[in-house]
């Protein structure tokens, strides 16, 4: 079965995560432009992460066989900072047309300020221009209004919910998200997330239209296998194997391919250019050290002692 | 005989529809006269969704026209979407000063494609002696074809770096398992300094046990004495037919009188030298 992690900050991943998502049947992954773990503090550093996960992060990725997109946004905690604010805003026109951006995003709330609520409504503007589905980052703290206050929004400045994914649902907001016509987003990430198990419980009770399964890992404690994880999970629990494919697959690939930035082909009939430039799946490493996709793991421990 | 903006051009024309064709000029025609940068970025954004990003598939005449008109101009594996930008480029670099200004933040901000076109562009540029430190911030990174962009296929190297900087391309090259033979001038530049370098690589990587790439003799050969004849002298007795080859070459372009006595020892390599069927692009690895 393949795979999509439409939500996974590969920039904070190291390469065994990388190894083991492909080993794992991870086709392709989709890294929104996030919060680093401490607020940057000039224009300049948003600048060259942006760059970095249009660059080398999707270069990295297709060394081990995966292909990679992003989204483009500022992320709701430093949309509060109005001078860092307004100077990615100038720049985010420049990113969004990059190849491989397939929405804008991950924006929202955080703690629902004027600040967040005013750039939020920009970048919608910006993704309604651009013609870019949206991704949504729905608030920690005070989820449920949150969650539906972002779609309100979203309604108010003309956008079709079928071109906006909200994510980080849980039992409380995935029914308003479905019964409003948006795709509701899942992310499978310990302790404060979602659990899988609770997951598969979703699937039981919703289907899976408009349903989608993410890791969301990043530099917390969290599960680059969060999707295929989910996956078994559900397949050993009785849940229809077509189900399993749209919620950790199709849907994905349906949502964000209204960017024309996403295609099945890329991964099953990847052009000749991107083999040379991209997706090398077995390119040679710094070092000159041959790709290969080891078992998950493989690397972790001591009982792999000889390093060569 | 046509400029390069004429034969880019002309090749798009063959390549793409009319309804394409006709949004590009609408966008050269702006980024003539533009006065910022949005319109390039845009364009540049746009070229993709466009034209698409197919090979170009240039004909053998086309790519002698891309010779006569720049020499060293080497567009064989070009794309739509690289001539197209470059084009974009060419059609924005009326104005110097906004050009070199403009060219330093695209560099900056590029996804790889943008980035192999902005750097396999260096031939046809305006000022091109002030293009060289940005010329080496595309070869400063991990991303191959990236760097391939600037290194291969590209006369800008050979005629803008200085010693230290062609050194380090070339020697780079190795590390990122990328080859020697496409890049342009490695004859004409090669140099003791570079030669040393490259067997001091050849030891580090002997000592590891690791494998080296036989096309690094080619960078010794014209300068090998004393313990580097000694380096071939190894190389000449390896078991990978590669190996030797390239020890056969590469002690052909020594001079030394030592060298002669171990090519006597490769008689198989000797004779495909003599017959003209061994050359240096016989050796880069698969």
């Amino acid at each position: 079965m393949m795979f999509i992690d439409p939500h996974a900050h590969m920039i904070s991943r190291t390469t065994d995560d990388y190894e083991a998502m492909a080993a794992a049947g991870v086709v392709a992954l989709i890294e929104p432009a996030f919060w680093l773990g401490q607020p940057r503090t000039y224009v300049g550093s948003y600048i060259d992460y942006l760059s970095h996960i249009v660059g080398f992060e999707r270069f990295r990725a297709g060394q081990f066989g995966i292909r990679h997109y992003c989204t483009i946004g500022l992320n709701s905690k430093e949309a509060n900072n109005q001078e860092l604010a307004e100077g990615v805003m100038e720049i985010l026109p420049r990113f969004a047309l990059k190849e491989a951006v397939v929405a804008i995003g991950e924006i929202g709330y955080d703690e629902q300020t004027e600040l967040e609520d005013k750039y939020f409504r920009l970048q919608l503007d910006l993704a309604k221009e651009l013609a870019l589905p949206v991704m949504i980052h729905t608030p920690h703290r005070d989820k449920k209004r949150g969650t539906s206050r972002s779609m309100d929004v979203c309604l108010e400045h003309g956008l079709d919910p079928a071109m906006v994914v909200v994510d980080h649902n849980n039992e409380e907001t995935v029914r308003e998200v479905l019964d409003r016509g948006f795709w509701a987003a899942f992310s499978i990430y310990p302790s404060t997330k979602m659990g899988n198990a609770r997951m598969v419980e979703i699937l039981r009770q919703y289907g899976a239209e408009r349903i989608i399964v993410d890791s969301a890992c990043d530099w917390g404690i969290s599960d680059p296998l969060g999707v295929p994880k989910t996956a078994r999970l559900a397949l050993d629990s009785g849940v229809p194997e077509e189900h399993v494919r749209l919620a950790c697959y199709q849907n994905a690939l349906s949502a964000y391919g209204q960017s024309g930035q996403i295609k099945e082909d890329d991964w099953l009939n990847p052009p000749a250019i991107d083999q040379r430039t991209l997706y090398e799946g077995n390119s040679v490493l710094r070092g000159g050290r041959e790709a290969r996709i080891e078992e998950p793991g493989a690397q972790r421990g001591m009982d792999k002692l000889i390093i060569e | 005989m046509g400029t390069p903006t004429d034969l880019l051009h002309e090749w798009l024309s063959r390549r793409v529809s009319e309804q394409s064709l006709e949004w590009l000029d609408g966008q050269l025609g702006k980024l003539r006269d533009a006065s910022g940068d949005r319109d390039l970025v845009i364009t540049l954004g746009m070229i993709p969704r466009r034209l698409g990003k197919d090979d170009l598939n240039l004909s053998a005449g086309d790519l002698a026209a891309a010779d006569a008109a720049r020499p060293g101009w080497d567009p064989s594996l070009w794309t739509i979407e690289t001539a197209a930008r470059v084009l974009a480029l060419l059609a924005f670099s009326g104005n110097e000063a906004a050009f070199l200004d403009a060219y330093k933040e695209l560099c900056r901000s590029a996804d790889v494609a943008e980035a192999i076109a902005l750097y396999a562009g260096l031939p046809l540029y305006p000022a091109p002696e002030k293009l060289v430190d940005q010329a080496g911030e595309g070869l400063r990174g991990n991303v191959r074809a990236v760097f391939e962009a600037v290194a291969h296929r590209n006369p800008y190297p050979r005629e803008q770096f200085d010693e230290n900087r062609w050194n380090q391309m070339v020697l780079k090259a190795l590390f990122i398992g990328s080859t020697l033979d496409p890049i342009q001038g490695l004859d004409d530049r090669a140099n003791p300094v570079l030669a040393r370098i490259m067997c001091d690589y050849a030891h580090e990587r002997w000592a590891a046990g690791r494998q080296i790439t036989p096309e690094i003799w080619r960078c010794v050969g014209p300068f090998a004495e004393g313990d580097m004849i000694a380096d071939l002298k190894r190389v000449a007795g390896s078991s990978d037919p590669q190996e030797r080859s390239a020890a056969a070459l590469a002690l052909t372009a020594s001079g030394a009188p030592e060298a002669k006595a171990i090519l006597v020892g490769l008689t198989a390599e000797s004779a495909a030298l003599e017959a003209g069927t061994l050359r240096w692009k016989d050796v880069v690895p698969a």
